[in-house]
């Protein structure tokens, strides 16, 4: 219990050191602000205080307790996905099937057996769950309900799942700040990026990014957030990763690009289906699905880039 | 003893597996009632539905809270019974008004009376998933008896997926419910029933779900 590394605490210390200069500032602000942006603002705030809680707490008791916290995360994100979708009702046997991906997925990143890992889902639920869609015999809309049910699969338990596997990976040729290092780094550095993004835009947006995705998205903001977060990975890489200086700049690079397409995919997602918001988990963030979409792309997309680097 | 027994099964059971499992999105939970008497109505999809209306209030009004169902379903055989009747709370009342018997509705005016919160089924069966039906008279005949309880509609969408009739496993959805303004009665059975669809319908099209086919 607790075996959790001093760099990690470290950084979680530098977490929660971030998060009380956020609520101070905010608080210092409350007459400058109009009261429904400052109400917004502290929502936000109070979700972060408890999600940073939960991660804590999930990334430093144990492995198995970070392997059930990440597989909740996927059930939750999946979960959501597929109320928001249209689904066919003879395929409630086939969705129970996809969830039970979940589970296994999760034990083998438990069993550290990479190379079943790594083609679960996109190899056998890919061939299977189709399968079985033909033993329920029903082709109307068979297509559509095929492919987003792998697309969900591989969005929110493949993609996501990449996070919990940085925690399994050797712990010596990380042996400063370990599995949890790589997830701290990659984690914070996505969501920092989503932040920075966002302010950046509203200092000094002017030219839309994806205008018909995600109006709010400017170029200013994704250049912004792409300096603010490849410095700041230049600064955490060599501390928390087995990456050297120029390789963190590229982690920087990758996280920070790929964040900013994670988020507007799913908000193409979520325009396409006429939602704002993809739940209420969170309130001011909306749902789960509206906190990790970033991450389904960078967990990945960093993960094999640290992995081919250094495992 | 039961109350007890009761509490327990709603905080150890009911309760993890409609948040978790399950999870619910809840729109306008400032519209639900703070105390009885009062009457929560909804569509009706599934088994399930009666508890996650029980879930959405609070723990402390648990021992208040009565879902109305048919006794010919619930009091069939006397485990399900104990079971409907003690640890669900359920109201039993006769689905038609037969000869030489109460009125159906009289044992619900009497709880009422005392102060619980009611929940009851204008459609009376589970039906189509996800398909709203005709309301059937009763609740018209409840409110227009006790027109100072305030009717709570609330839409649910989402429960005819996870655990449709017919069905004895769940699938993981989420569920929504768009809680809307309470009425009472005001002059007029069928004024109310109109009205109560209305709100409805009105619900279900702020919902604005996708279709389930």
């Amino acid at each position: 219990m607790f075996d959790i590394r001093h760099d990690v605490l470290i950084a979680l210390g530098g977490i929660l050191a971030i998060l009380v200069i956020a609520s101070v500032v905010t608080f210092a602000l409350r007459t400058k602000l109009s009261a429904g942006i400052h109400r917004e603002l502290n929502q936000r705030l109070q979700s972060w205080w408890t999600m940073v809680a939960i991660f804590a707490v999930a990334i430093s008791v144990s492995d198995i307790v970070s392997l059930i916290f990440f597989a909740l995360v996927s059930f939750l994100a999946l979960k959501e996905y597929l109320s928001l979708i249209p689904t066919r009702r003879v395929d409630r046997q086939v969705i129970f099937w996809a969830y039970l991906a979940i589970p296994l997925q999760y034990v083998l990143v438990g069993y550290e057996w990479y190379g079943m890992f790594i083609i679960l889902i996109p190899v056998y639920a890919f061939l299977l769950l189709p399968m079985r869609m033909v033993l329920a015999g029903e082709t109307a809309n068979f297509l559509r309900a095929m492919g987003t049910l792998h697309w969900g699969l591989m969005a929110m338990v493949f993609s996501i799942s990449h996070v919990a596997y940085l925690l399994v990976l050797p712990e010596e040729v990380n042996p400063g700040a370990g599995g949890a290092g790589l997830v701290l780094f990659l984690v914070f550095l996505t969501q920092f990026n989503d932040v920075s993004q966002y302010i950046w835009g509203k200092l000094f947006g002017r030219h839309q990014a994806v205008p018909t995705v995600s109006p709010a998205k400017s170029v200013e903001g994704l250049i912004g957030g792409l300096v603010t977060t490849t410095a700041l990975a230049l600064v955490l890489g060599p501390w928390l990763t087995p990456l050297d200086q120029p390789q963190s700049i590229g982690a920087g690079l990758i996280i920070g690009t790929a964040g900013f397409v994670g988020d507007a995919v799913i908000s193409a997602l979520k325009r396409d289906l006429g939602v704002k918001d993809s739940g209420s988990l969170l309130p001011g963030h909306g749902g789960v699905l509206d906190r990790v979409d970033s991450l389904i792309y960078t967990a990945p997309l960093f993960f094999h880039y640290t992995f081919y680097l250094h495992y | 003893m039961v109350r007890v027994l009761r509490w327990v099964f709603f905080v150890l059971v009911v309760r993890p597996v409609i948040m978790v499992i399950l999870g619910l999105n809840v729109r306008h939970r400032e519209k639900l009632p703070h105390q009885g008497p009062a009457v929560l109505t909804a569509n009706h999809n599934s088994h399930l539905d009666a508890l996650v209306l029980i879930t959405l209030m609070p723990l402390r009004l648990l021992h208040r809270i009565r879902p109305v169902a048919a006794e010919d379903y619930f009091l069939s055989n006397k485990a399900l019974a104990w079971f409907s009747t003690r640890i669900i709370g359920i109201l039993p009342i006769p689905r038609r008004r037969t000869t030489g018997v109460d009125d159906p509705m009289t044992a619900c005016g009497e709880a009422l009376e005392r102060g619980d919160i009611l929940i009851f089924f204008p459609e009376g069966s589970r039906g189509e998933p996800e398909k709203m039906t005709e309301f059937r008279g009763g609740i018209g005949k409840l409110a227009g008896r006790n027109p100072e309880v305030p009717v709570t509609p609330i839409y649910l969408h989402g429960l005819g997926k996870a655990l449709p009739k017919g069905e004895a496993m769940v699938v993981p959805f989420f569920l929504d419910v768009i809680v809307g303004e309470a009425l009472r009665f005001d002059d007029g059975y069928e004024d109310f029933l109109g009205e109560l669809r209305h709100r409805m319908e009105a619900l279900a099209e702020e919902g604005d779900f996708v279709s389930w086919d």
